[in-house]
């Protein structure tokens, strides 16, 4: 097998200042994720699941332990290199969409682009490129508001796919939409993991999700308890 | 990332919210505006002054002879008849000096058919003309001969040609001075008023000798009132007066112990005095205006902190996609730069139409200079990155999972 895309070593996340008054957010979770996997994280609320991927996506720091992405100790990058990663290897889909409301559909798509330094035309070519692949090329010049959440969410698997990342971390990113879009959604996702195989890395809360995976880590009070086959 | 993308960026975040962008843009507007407007209102107040400088000849000393005691009395300056026009043209050979002319002035009626108009009339010799930096408009000058023969010729200021002649033409015509006839041979070139508020215009000038022996008589053959000199530089002024000191001390024969019975003046300190007034005066009403600049720009940060607060959702999307905290910070301080150079410009543009509104209006001397309106908009455009910095700073270093929590 292959170098692990994701490895964590006995990472804790402790919100607050003084230690021992709340509970740790993760309290040393080791965890090892390949390329080409697709991962279901699932747990209560308050379980760490969250902040276990922000910690993965670079957005957030952990108290102790270390996390290694490719192989690099994330905590010896500087903020530029992060930013690099988070722009080039990573793709983010939320709950919420997170579109930038004022900017139309297609410059939603290609701001990653932006960061990265490409050409205006370039950009637009690329975005219009996604949003083809995503069904969405007619509604490029659309702002996000204007369409509906399912679109609004394909818009940003469209954008976290970009800049053609090796992995895709989307927190809850069917939450706020209804089963049947839902489904089309968990449709892309099991796409891209098959046949370009990008890794996977999906938080939900509903098994229906989670079965599309085909792996399966649980928390709990921030511990893994579950490792394995999809069990839901 | 690019900068020009970064620009559209920024561009397209100032068109957001337009009401508030203008109401920060309001701020820079007046701020610039009333910098062009002061520096300009400044500008031509000093004009004016370096214009009447320039009117009273450069680098100018008088010279006026002492003054006389009688029963107790003392007369002033300019009645001891000391001065003689021998000290003139031994002051006029000294090596730092341009040139000299001795000056008997007083006052007479003159005549013209049914006209008469009273003013000073100037025995002078020709150097005066040079001495003064001034030129004959129409006509000719005096020369040596007219001093020779004590020609009974005049050279006729603008007020005087006015006032007496009308609308004739004055030259070659016979005009009375104590009603005794003479040629006008010369029109003065106008000057305009003198840095005291005289009207320089409102002169003769009379050959010294026919002024001394014909038309005033004089108790003291030789004397004059009063010697007006020009030394070559600015530079050789300290040296020539003193220069001019020893010679009329020598030549007078005061004894070491003994005041001088003369005395210096420089006029072109005066002059200065003016001109550095009129410059201190403009250095503080320019800055009166950048008083509202900084107010402005205050504003500016106050708008763009709120701007920042509002948009920490959006920092936090951009940076989880792959903004470096220097795009950020780049974004916001653009942001800024563009509110306050398009302010500038805004402010520009009305301070220089005050300045016209002022000048044709109010009737008050404006100058706009290309260099005030550069440093204005170079202040908005520093303002700008001075004030727009601590919010996007604050901008640039928020976290990046915290950014996203904003609600």
């Amino acid at each position: 097998m292959s170098a692990p895309l994701i490895r964590t070593e006995n990472l804790v996340k402790r919100y607050g200042t003084v230690a021992g008054n709340v509970p740790p957010a993760l309290n040393g979770v080791n965890l090892s994720i390949y390329p080409g996997e697709f991962v279901a994280v699932m747990g209560p609320s308050g379980s760490g699941k969250s902040t276990f991927m922000n910690i993965l996506g670079c957005l957030d720091t952990p108290t102790s332990g270390a996390y290694y992405l490719e192989e690099r100790n994330v905590a010896e990058l500087s903020d530029d290199e992060l930013a690099e990663l988070r722009n080039r290897l990573i793709g983010f889909v939320f709950q919420g969409f997170n579109l930038l409301k004022r900017i139309s559909v297609a410059d939603n798509v290609a701001l990653p682009l932006l960061y990265a330094g490409v050409g205006k035309n370039e950009r637009r070519q690329r975005a219009l490129e996604l949003l083809e692949q995503v069904g969405l090329a007619a509604h490029a010049g659309k702002l996000p508001n204007q369409l509906s959440g399912g679109q609004q969410q394909r818009v940003a698997i469209a954008r976290a796919l970009t800049n053609r990342p090796r992995l895709i971390l989307a927190d809850e990113p069917t939450g706020n939409l209804d089963t049947h879009t839902s489904e089309e959604i968990m449709g892309i996702f099991t796409r891209l993991n098959q046949e370009q195989h990008i890794t996977v890395v999906l938080v939900t809360h509903e098994a229906d999700i989670a079965r599309h995976a085909k792996r399966l880590v649980r928390f709990r009070d921030g511990d893994i308890i579950h490792d394995g086959e999809v069990t839901v | 990332m690019m900068t020009g993308a970064v620009m559209g960026e920024a561009w397209r975040a100032m068109g957001v919210n337009r009401l508030r962008a203008a109401l920060a843009m309001l701020g820079m507007v007046i701020g610039v505006a009333a910098v062009v407007l002061m520096l300009a209102i400044g500008q031509g107040t000093q004009a004016i002054v370096n214009d009447s400088i320039a009117s009273m000849g450069s680098n100018l000393f008088i010279i006026l002879s002492g003054s006389t005691t009688s029963g107790g009395l003392r007369a002033g300056m300019g009645s001891a008849p000391t001065l003689t026009v021998g000290d003139a043209q031994a002051i006029g050979k000294l090596p730092d000096m341009k040139a000299s002319a001795p000056v008997y002035p007083n006052t007479a009626q003159l005549g013209y058919g049914p006209n008469n108009w009273s003013t000073p009339v100037y025995g002078v010799t020709p150097e005066y003309l040079e001495v003064r930096n001034w030129s004959v408009e129409s006509g000719r000058g005096l020369d040596d001969s007219d001093i020779r023969s004590a020609a009974r010729v005049a050279l006729l200021g603008k007020t005087v040609a006015v006032n007496l002649f009308g609308g004739e033409p004055p030259l070659g015509k016979s005009l009375r001075i104590k009603n005794s006839p003479f040629t006008v041979v010369g029109i003065l070139e106008s000057k305009g008023q003198s840095l005291d508020g005289r009207d320089q215009d409102d002169t003769v000038l009379v050959p010294l000798t026919t002024a001394q022996t014909k038309l005033f008589g004089n108790p003291f053959p030789g004397t004059v009132r009063f010697i007006m000199a020009q030394a070559v530089s600015k530079e050789a002024m300290t040296e020539a007066e003193e220069d001019i000191n020893q010679l009329l001390r020598a030549r007078h024969r005061l004894r070491s112990d003994m005041e001088n019975d003369f005395s210096v003046r420089n006029l072109t300190a005066t002059a200065q005095a003016a001109a550095s007034s009129a410059q201190a005066l403009s250095f503080m009403l320019g800055a009166i205006a950048s008083i509202s600049l900084v107010v402005g720009g205050i504003g500016i940060m106050n708008i763009m902190l709120v701007s920042v607060t509002e948009r920490t959702r959006e920092i936090g999307i951009r940076m989880s996609i792959g903004a470096k905290r220097r795009d950020i910070l780049q974004q916001f301080l653009l942001e800024a730069v563009f509110i306050c150079t398009l302010g500038g410009l805004v402010g520009a543009a009305l301070g220089v139409g005050g300045a016209w509104a002022v000048s044709t209006l109010a009737d008050m001397p404006a100058v706009v200079t290309g260099s005030s309106i550069l440093v204005a908009f170079l202040f908005a455009a520093g303002t700008g990155i001075f004030f727009g910095w601590y919010p996007a700073r604050k901008a640039a270093y928020l976290r990046p999972v915290e950014a996203l929590r904003h609600e």
